[in-house]
């Protein structure tokens, strides 16, 4: 601050709590929805909580909503976490290997390697869809978890900033390690893998979140509805014909679908900011 | 590039780069592949034979008015999002660049929408829009304008892109932010000691500065709206009413797999493709250039 102007910092704090509100209303009209009957909600809105959280939660989770297929959403929170946490560790791990080979490794075809993967960096999922359904067909993954996770682990971010990481690992580790007669294996466990700790936590928070709010994909691979991620589950409640929409469940769904990265955002806030910066370089 | 030490070993390295290849090769290179392959040919009604046209269905492609109808739409549409989230961040941004007291609250707050899928973003929304029970149809209603996101086109396009912005704000509001604090404090108050004041002061000096961040979101926002956006569309208007809300991969999905045009969808995967990658050039060079500064 390079002069003090009160009303200038009156204003400020008004464009913030303004700014504030919008990010922030919208979480809060679903979520008072979401404690509502269903009759209070179809014509109306409500300003404040009502006293149906426990059963509505407790409805959609166990039973889902009937009039959308009935799946509980429990099932489609669960296939979510392994869509997500496969994506997240998938890429990982193979991000983290790939990287290693190519810096620490002299061998042919190096480069020829290094563009294959760069060039995934150019196509993404929604611009081969068609081919890359057929692919899956083939193989039988439809309404697998491979099929929902293979096609989308492989990524060039993660090798990216696996690669310019290690890049900047001293050359001397590399050299005493050899000196003391450590592997290649070894040295990657015991030196650059705990050194790779803090890059690990902030793509693994930007990768969760990747995963678990995948839409086209699963909407594409699954057809029977136990294999349901939340993410797409939510729009099946939408439009249901000849029915009363129940907004309240919907809402609820809206919740739970939103609770898992909103608390891994909120609680590793540090590991997300580097995580987003990072990948973007 | 390489490290200088370097470790010996004939088939370690092919192990380690063998799943990412593999995966690669498999679900990218081949269905990418496919796409180009499929994009020449024109299959018979019963998949049994397929006859090569050359650029056939490219010109179909693109002399279908309903392709040139959604390519429009696409530009409407990822122009008034990108607008729309750009300026809501910077100004967000600069604020919370001022800001002493509360500063990690808010900026805590800001990030949250990043977390939330599109197409949740764009359920949430259309719950506040719905012209039965929505808060905010509601009260439009309430001043005298009726709010019918299904009927009028107009209002459904104005939905999609405030979802779509929405979620897109926390994401420009921390790369802002983050250019904002990298400017010298000297810069700004050499100019309040030559009797700038605050605004003069932004638009000659903070503004200015801040260019690489801006051109640098500009390339993100409009990949993200092309393509990041699908759930919200697919979610909230279905592309309706009238296709109005059309936008090119929504309409590669419904032509590939609800109108099961096979050529015709490969040829648009390719016009995308060719969008992706210019895209991508175009990043990869201006990041060059970014680091030369």
């Amino acid at each position: 601050m390079v002069e003090n102007r009160p009303y200038l910092t009156v204003l400020t704090h008004l464009i913030m709590v303004a700014g504030l509100l919008i990010v922030l209303f919208p979480i809060y009209v679903a979520f008072v929805a979401s404690t509502h009957l269903t009759e209070d909600v179809i014509s109306s809105v409500q300003p404040w909580f009502g006293d149906q959280l426990i059963e509505n939660y407790g409805t959609v989770l166990q039973s889902g909503k009937e009039n959308a297929g009935g799946v509980p959403v429990s099932i489609m929170m669960w296939n979510s976490t392994i869509m997500a946490l496969g994506i997240t560790v998938g890429k990982i791990a193979i991000s983290i290997i790939s990287a290693y080979a190519i810096v620490y490794f002299r061998f042919r075809f190096r480069m020829f390697f290094f563009w294959i993967i760069f060039l995934t960096l150019m196509l993404p999922v929604e611009v081969r869809i068609l081919p890359t359904y057929k692919v899956v067909a083939d193989l039988g993954l439809l309404d697998s978890y491979a099929g929902l996770t293979l096609p989308l682990i492989a990524s060039a971010t993660a090798t990216f900033l696996f690669r310019q990481f290690f890049l900047t690992v001293p050359e001397e580790l590399a050299e005493a390690a050899r000196v003391d007669g450590a592997g290649p294996i070894r040295f990657f466990i015991d030196i650059l893998l705990p050194l790779s700790r803090t890059n690990l936590a902030a793509l693994f928070v930007i990768l969760f979140i990747y995963g678990w709010n995948q839409y086209l994909w699963p909407l594409l691979i699954t057809t029977d509805t136990d294999m349901t991620t939340i993410v797409m589950g939510i729009q099946r409640m939408l439009f249901v014909a000849d029915a009363v929409p129940e907004w309240n469940l919907t809402m609820a769904t809206a919740i739970l679908a939103l609770l898992p990265p909103v608390v891994v955002v909120v609680v590793m806030q540090r590991q997300f900011v580097k995580g987003l910066i990072e990948t973007e370089k | 590039m390489l490290k200088r030490v370097t470790f010996r070993n004939s088939w370690l390295p092919y192990l380690l780069v063998g799943p990412q290849i593999i995966i690669t090769l498999v679900f990218f290179i081949w269905p990418a592949s496919q796409a180009l392959f499929q994009s020449v040919l024109i299959e018979d009604a019963f998949g049994l034979s397929s006859e090569f046209v050359w650029f056939d269905n490219f010109a179909d492609v693109f002399g279908d008015p309903s392709y040139l109808a959604s390519l429009q739409t696409t530009a409407v549409f990822s122009i008034a999002t990108t607008a729309l989230s750009l300026s809501t961040a910077l100004l967000l941004a600069v604020m919370a660049d001022r800001v002493i007291k509360g500063a990690s609250a808010y900026k805590m707050a800001l990030l949250l929408p990043y977390a939330v899928a599109p197409a949740v973003a764009g359920v949430l929304w259309l719950f506040m829009f719905n012209p039965a029970n929505g808060i905010l149809a509601l009260t439009l209603k309430g001043l005298g304008y009726d709010w019918n996101h299904i009927l009028n086109g107009g209002e459904a396009m104005l939905l999609v892109v405030i979802a779509a912005a929405w979620k897109q704000v926390a994401y420009n509001f921390l790369f802002f932010l983050a250019g904002l604090q990298a400017i010298p404090k000297s810069l700004i108050e050499a100019a309040a000691i030559d009797g700038a004041g605050p605004a003069k002061r932004f638009w000659t000096i903070i503004f200015p500065l801040l260019t690489p961040t801006t051109f640098f979101l500009l390339v993100v926002n409009v990949v993200y709206a092309f393509f990041d956006t699908f759930g919200i569309i697919h979610a909230v208007t279905g592309g309706g009413p009238y296709q109005s809300t059309e936008i090119l991969v929504y309409k590669v999905y419904s032509d590939g797999f609800v109108g099961l045009d096979l050529g015709g969808s490969s040829a648009q995967s390719v016009v995308l493709m060719a969008i992706v990658i210019a895209l991508t050039i175009f990043q990869f060079r201006y990041i060059e250039r970014r680091v030369e500064y």
